[in-house]
């Protein structure tokens, strides 16, 4: 690889795209490049063409089962990959109001789901209060998505363990391979070891043991331009090493494809491999995934209160199609009957076995 | 025409072979994929068997699929350098063995 290409991956590990005032910050140049001419052009079919061929377009909505609450882009990390743009330099963060809000929809929903994301929403000053509210709501399986290095990052998160623990919270955590080098190069120095500490730590409290029933699961995103292989394969290769080296227990393990979003992005286009990821995602295109891809059953929230299809849609600025685009108006009814938003990123979700935030889908 | 013998982007139309004679295209994949599935070895350990085969007969479409097979099965990067040398090894020794003919025929012409 050129050296000027290395410099700015080495860079891309300190800082957010939107601290370094790059173009793929803003969602429309980010759309422009989907919608580019390796589609525009035929030389593969648009995501709207694919589904079609199966009669799966517009693709629309079932029952509601997970409500995903992004509280915040902050973030104690910078990962190469992240499709948040997230970092300690964000400064977005869902305020108390709007958790509020949050809360009455929480409240009411038939979501049996409630996944509180970022950033690390542990750095949202209102994180544990919100915790606490929500836990009160009666929700099924409470997620909390912990990138893990966040419990030795300050003292003040030494005790998350045990507020997870206290609060019944199911935890998820990253984990991109349970070698150090991998780790390290795309989560940033020293990640490793703190994760593998962190994954201990919570050990330690019961989270993760075979019969216990504190949840923990790990999250395997690759670390470069390929696809993710059988999430069985990788469950039972985590386990075995992470258990002999470290002797950590965790519960199962989601295999999550990077989208071609934000920063994976600009990796994929700095290192010359988006036109070859992009035929990967298609080549791999399963009808059978599409049936059950996340945005059928989750409504995802932003650390402002607006309301979208998707993590991933909410990078890209694409609101829900549907009357109601906030929490404050939330309703189910109304937001069922809308067309789900969808453009090239979406093959990243139905390649393979699918991809979702809780894993493989087909 | 590509002034170059290799274009990495000709790997992607692989499974074109077909269109020109359908039925050993397709008898030709179906062994293909039959060939990597789980077995008595594991698609793993086929996969790095593949990538030692690749660097063998030199090529260099194969060390592309395979290099990003390997990567996407979690196979280390130690494994992957493992298998090449197993691979280097039996094709440096293919050519050693024959040694033993120089020899034989040194001999044998000689008084």
């Amino acid at each position: 690889m050129e050296q000027s290409i290395l410099a700015d991956l080495k860079n891309a590990a300190k800082k957010s795209l939107k601290a370094r005032d790059n173009e793929l910050a803003n969602a429309k140049m980010q759309l422009e490049i989907l919608n580019g001419e390796l589609f525009a052009d035929g030389e593969l079919p648009f995501f709207k063409d694919k589904i079609a061929e199966t009669g799966q377009f517009p693709l629309r909505p079932k029952k509601l089962e997970i409500l995903q609450i992004n509280v915040g882009y902050m973030c104690n990390q910078v990962c190469n990959h992240c499709h948040v743009d997230a970092g300690p330099d964000r400064k977005e963060i869902m305020t108390r109001e709007t958790m509020e809000q949050c809360l009455e929809v929480i409240r009411n929903t038939g979501a049996h789901t409630l996944d509180l994301t970022g950033g690390a929403p542990e750095m949202n000053p209102d994180f544990r209060w919100f915790v606490e509210e929500a836990s009160k709501a009666g929700i099924q399986d409470f997620i909390v998505r912990s990138n893990l290095t966040i419990m030795l990052a300050n003292k003040k998160y030494n005790d998350l363990p045990e507020f997870f623990k206290k609060h019944n919270v199911h935890v998820v955590s990253s984990m991109p391979h349970y070698t150090q080098g991998k780790t390290d190069k795309q989560r940033g120095d020293g990640v490793f070891d703190k994760s593998i500490k962190a994954l201990q730590m919570l050990n330690e409290v019961g989270y993760g043991m075979p019969d216990s029933k504190l949840r923990l699961d790990l999250v395997y995103n690759p670390s470069g331009a390929f696809l993710p292989a059988d999430q069985a394969a990788m469950e039972h290769d985590f386990k075995k090493a992470l258990k002999a080296d470290f002797n950590i227990d965790f519960h199962n393990l989601f295999a999550i494809t990077n989208l071609p979003i934000s920063r994976f992005l600009d990796y994929l286009i700095a290192s010359d491999n988006y036109e070859d990821y992009m035929y990967s995602l298609v080549e791999a295109y399963n009808p059978a995934a599409v049936e059950n891809v996340m945005c059928t059953n989750t409504i995802s929230v932003s650390w402002d209160g607006w309301l979208y299809d998707c993590d991933f849609n909410q990078m890209l600025d694409l609101k829900v199609d549907s009357k109601v685009k906030h929490i404050k108006d939330y309703n189910d009814d109304v937001l069922s009957k809308r067309d789900i938003i969808i453009s090239q990123h979406c093959y990243g979700c139905t390649a393979g076995a699918g991809s979702s935030c809780q894993g493989t889908v087909a | 025409m590509a002034n170059s013998y290799y274009d990495p982007a000709d790997l992607r139309k692989f499974g074109k072979i077909t269109e020109w004679s359908e039925e050993l295209g397709t008898k030709f994949f179906d062994y293909y994929g039959k060939v990597f599935e789980e077995g008595a070895l594991s698609a793993r350990e086929k996969s790095l068997i593949a990538l030692a085969v690749a660097h063998v007969v030199k090529c260099p479409y194969c060390i592309d699929a395979y290099t990003k097979d390997g990567l996407q099965r979690g196979i280390t990067k130690e494994e992957m350098m493992e298998a090449v040398h197993a691979g280097a090894a039996i094709e440096s020794g293919a050519t050693l063995v024959h040694g033993v003919q120089m020899m034989n025929k040194y001999d044998k012409l000689s008084m």
